[in-house]
This record gives structure tokens, sequence and C-alpha cells, in this order.
């Protein structure tokens, strides 16, 4: 099979039953992306298909080998921060990490969400969308935090929208 | 997960040629992979249909709307005319999952995702549902989530879905291609299927038929709402939910479409609740009586009781909005 990960192109042989997941952590040693429950229920395997955040333990590879894949490794590195990564950094918006790549993943297709308009469920009119702080938590509440760093994950991403907006 | 042969559909009707073989669509695969993963669901053959061209949401000549099978819970969500006219859609999908499912999530895998029973996923149990025959091991086991209406001495399971709810208050339509190549098209009213004695029987439809669109007609008049009632206030499954739109004219109900989430194997409607309600000025009286006709027979089995006040209070507080 072969798969567009970060840009850069991938030949691999594997079972028509792995997960995307299983692929970058197992095949392709790209270990960012992590699994807390492999079924949907956590968001700790969320990465980028064409610019949308999915879970990619809910996704068969085989299914997406004409797609453009984007991971936590790809968004920027230790040198070259991505401004959401740069902000959990200042904020303190971890304690043990696990979450954290899912949750920068998802943060990025959020704001791509907003910045299109879309509504949430707490969003009172369906009509124009303001970021506020139940917003932030709505629309990440696909990513579970174990240690519970919500507050400062919410700071975090309230920096990042402002500066973009 | 069990082995099994992949195929790419290239058209609708390259997709229902798999039939017979023990095939199954793959669509956003957020259920299916769920239950393959379990070992639940077994297919032999995997038959991926998400790249057909079905993601399109195109305006029909009736003033309604005509949804792609494959278009993404988000999108739908997100659609302009989706979010002008149908706002109970929107709201429903939006209540629904996680922004991360939603991208991935279809119209069509949506209406059939298959029940969150604690027993249908415990493959160490009992299930009529998972394997026929075999017992309910939720009846006289643990219920919380469990049906109230519509249940049968085989599987007392609910629906779990939000959208469908939504759409059956909305009178949707869901439009086929069989195997045979025939088209078809189902009223949602008719689509799913009471458990009776053969709660693995969901809906309607044949082996191999592929949902290619659902047709909504033109909204109906007055307000909109869904109101979801669950155990967090997000990223959870309903525990009763309401899809309703009602209209007032000269302070009487003229008219009234409601679904309900969470109650019964399949998003529930009775328009004899509707009926009730009609040629009345709005009332807590009047929507307590509605209430009290909803659940007239509706069964707790102990730990899922609370489901029938809960249902009441729900129903009279949507309905309260409705016509304010
Ligand atoms: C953690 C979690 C939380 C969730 N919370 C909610 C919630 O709160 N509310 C809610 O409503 N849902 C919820 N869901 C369920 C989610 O909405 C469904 O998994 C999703 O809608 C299924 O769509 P899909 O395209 O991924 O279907 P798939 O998994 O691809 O398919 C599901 C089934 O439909 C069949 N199928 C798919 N497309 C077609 C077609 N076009 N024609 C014929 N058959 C087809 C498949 O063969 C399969 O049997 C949740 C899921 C998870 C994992
Ligand atoms: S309620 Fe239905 S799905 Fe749940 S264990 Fe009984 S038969 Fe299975
Ligand atoms: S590992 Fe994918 S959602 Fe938990
Ligand atoms: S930082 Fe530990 S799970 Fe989120």
């Amino acid at each position: 099979m072969h798969f567009t990960i970060n840009g850069t192109l991938y030949q691999v042989e594997v079972d028509n039953r792995v997960s995307l997941l299983d692929l970058l952590r197992e095949h392709l040693a790209l270990t960012g992306s992590k699994k807390g429950c492999d079924h949907g229920q956590c968001g700790a395997c969320t990465i980028l298909i064409n610019g949308r955040r999915i879970n990619s333990c809910l996704s068969l590879a085989v299914m997406h080998q004409d797609d453009d894949i984007t991971t936590i490794e790809g968004l920027g590195s230790p040198e070259d921060l991505h401004p959401l990564q740069a902000a959990f950094v200042s904020h303190d918006g971890y304690q043990c990490g696990y979450c954290t790549p899912g949750q920068i993943c998802s943060a990025v297709g959020m704001l791509d969400e907003l910045k299109k308009g879309w509504p949430s469920h707490v969003s009172p009119s369906l009509r124009d969308v303001d970021l506020n702080d139940d917003e932030i938590s709505e629309r990440m509440s696909g990513n579970i935090c174990r240690c519970s760093a919500y507050p400062n994950i919410v700071d975090a991403i309230r920096d990042v929208a402002a500066a973009q907006a | 997960m069990k082995s099994f042969v992949y195929e790419k559909a290239t058209s609708p009707q390259d997709a229902v040629r798999f039939v017979g073989n023990g095939a199954k669509f793959i669509a956003g695969g957020t259920n299916l992979l769920d239950l393959m993963k379990l070992q639940i669901e077994t297919p032999e053959t995997l038959v991926d249909i998400s790249r057909l061209n079905l993601d399109r949401i195109e305006d029909t000549d009736a003033g309604g709307l005509l949804i792609g099978a494959l278009v993404p819970n988000s999108d739908l969500a997100a659609d302009a005319r989706v979010r002008e006219r149908y706002e109970v859609l929107s709201r429903a999908l939006l209540a629904g999952a996680s922004g991360q499912l939603r991208n991935k999530a279809t119209t069509g895998g949506n209406l059939l995702q298959r029940t969150r029973c604690y027993y249908f996923y415990d493959t160490a149990m009992a299930c009529n549902k998972r394997v026929p025959g075999s017992g309910c091991s939720a009846i006289g086991g643990y219920t919380r989530i469990l049906a109230v209406l519509g249940t049968s001495a085989a599987c007392i399971a609910t629906h779990p879905g939000d959208m469908p709810v939504a759409m059956r208050a909305l009178d949707a339509t869901i439009v086929t291609l069989k195997a045979d190549g025939d088209r078809r098209r189902i009223s949602i009213h008719d689509f799913y299927r009471l458990p009776g004695d053969t709660p693995h029987i969901e809906t309607g439809l044949e082996p191999g038929e592929l949902i290619t669109h659902v047709e909504l007609p033109p909204p109906p008049p007055g307000r909109q709402l869904y109101r979801k009632v669950r155990d967090r206030a997000s990223y959870a499954f309903a525990l009763v939910s309401v899809a309703g739109v009602v209209s007032v004219e000269n302070g009487i109900i003229a008219s009234a479409c409601l679904a309900f989430g969470g109650l019964g194997p399949m998003p529930w409607r009775d328009t004899s609740v509707e009926a009730l309600l009609l040629g009345h000025a709005p009332s807590d009286a009047l929507f307590a009586q509605a209430a009290d006709a909803l659940l007239a027979s509706a069964k707790g089995q102990g730990a899922n009781d609370f489901k029938i006040p809960l249902t009441k209070r729900t129903l009279i507080a949507s309905l309260r909005e409705l016509t304010a």
C-alpha cells in the first residue's frame, strides 16, 4: 500500500485489517499519535485527513491510500513548534502528555471548522458563531484528558484562536 | 478482527454486485470497525463505498433536499440550507458523537448504526441480536440505557441514533439501489423493524441493498427543536431525546411532528400524540396529557424505569419551548 503522510510518500506491505493508527505506530514508527481506547471514545488517536480531524483508530489504512494525512509529527518540530504546540507548552496544557498529540491535532481541525463558520451543540444560533470557552469545551469534547488538564487546554486554544482571528 | 476480502466500489451499481458472500458496505467505518474489532460483525467481504459520488446535498423540485448517503454528519449539520430550514436536523447531528466522529460518520451509516446495549457488545453474554436464539442477557440484567417502548420478550435494545430521530420528525424517505438494479423509496416510518422474535433484523433492507440518498420533503411549519438528555453534557448517547416541529396559529396548535430517541428499538413516532395537541391552546396540562398518551404502554425494566418520568418532563419542557 502507499500513503502520503506529512508530505512524505510511504510504501509498505500491511494486512488490510490494519487501522490507520496501527499503521502509523506499528509500521511507520510515527508514534506521536496515541492509542487510548481503540474504539473512538477518547480522541488520543486524532489525526488530520485532508485537513479534517478524525479518529485514526476507527479508520482502515487501506481506505486512505489517496488521502493527505497529517499527524502531530507533521505539524511542527521541536525547533519550530506549531502555534498550538507552543501554546500548550506555555499554558501547561497537559500533565502526563498522553492525550496531547490528539488534543493538538483536534484543535487544529476544530479551529478550521470554526473558520468555516460551523456551529456546535452549544451555539445559541446556528447562523453566527462566536468562540468562547463553552464553545471550545464542546468542540473539544471528543478528546478526553485523564489528567484533567482541561482548563489549561482551553486557555491554550483560546490564545491561538485569538491570535488567528 | 476476522480477515476479509477488501473491494473498493467504483459506482453504486458496482457496489451492489457483491451481495451474497457475507458482504458488508463500509462508509465512515465508525460503527462497523468498532464492531469488527470485537468480532460482533465478521463480514467476509468489505465493500468500500466511501469514495462513491454520493456526497452532495441537492435541492429537490418539491422544495426539499436530496442528501447523498455519503454526506458526512458534520457537513450535513453545517449545510446552510439545513441550518436555515431544518434546524432540528442540524441540532440532532451536533448533539451526537464528537467533532472527529461526525467528520467521518455518514448519513447512510448513521441510519444503520447498531444498538449500544451493553450485552450486545459483550461477546461473553447471550444476545439474540448478535446470535439469534441465544437469549437476552439484558432482560433481568442492568438496563439503564435500554428501551421502554416497542420491546419484545426477545430484545429490549434501543436504536441509539440522534440524526434518525430528527429525520423521523421530518418525514424523510430513504432511497436505495437493490442488488437487482431496482431503486426503492422507503418512508422512514416503514424503514425500521420492531424486534419481535427476530431482533437481528433491524430494517426492511434486503441483503446488498445500498442506501443512496435520504430525501427530505419541505420542512413542516413552525418552530424546531432537538432536546437531548444524557449522562454527561457532550459526547454521550441519549437517555431520552425529543425532535419536535410545532406551529401555533392564533393561540392554537396548528401542526405538530414529534419523534423520540432513547425510548425504543427505532426512532419513535406516535401520531396519536400529535393529534391530541392539534386544535388546542398550549398548556402544561395538555402537554402532560400528550406525554401520558405517548407513554401509556411504556414498560420499564427496573434500572431504566426513570426514563418514563424523564420522558414526560422532557416532552413537557420541549413543548413549552416550541409553543412559547
Ligand atoms: C464513541 C462514539 C460515540 C458516539 N455517539 C453518538 C451519539 O451520541 N449519537 C449518535 O447518533 N451516534 C453516535 N455515534 C455513532 C455514530 O453516529 C455512527 O458510528 C455513525 O453515524 C456511523 O456512520 P458510518 O458512516 O461511520 O457507518 P459505518 O460504520 O461505515 O457503517 C455502519 C453500518 O451501516 C452500513 N452502511 C453504511 N453506509 C451504508 C449505505 N449507504 N447503504 C447501506 N448500508 C450502509 C454498514 O454496512 C454498517 O453495517 C457514536 C459513535 C462512537 C464510536
Ligand atoms: S436487549 Fe437485545 S441487544 Fe441487548 S442483550 Fe438483549 S437481545 Fe441483545
Ligand atoms: S484511540 Fe482512537 S479514540 Fe481512543
Ligand atoms: S495530560 Fe494526561 S491524559 Fe491529558
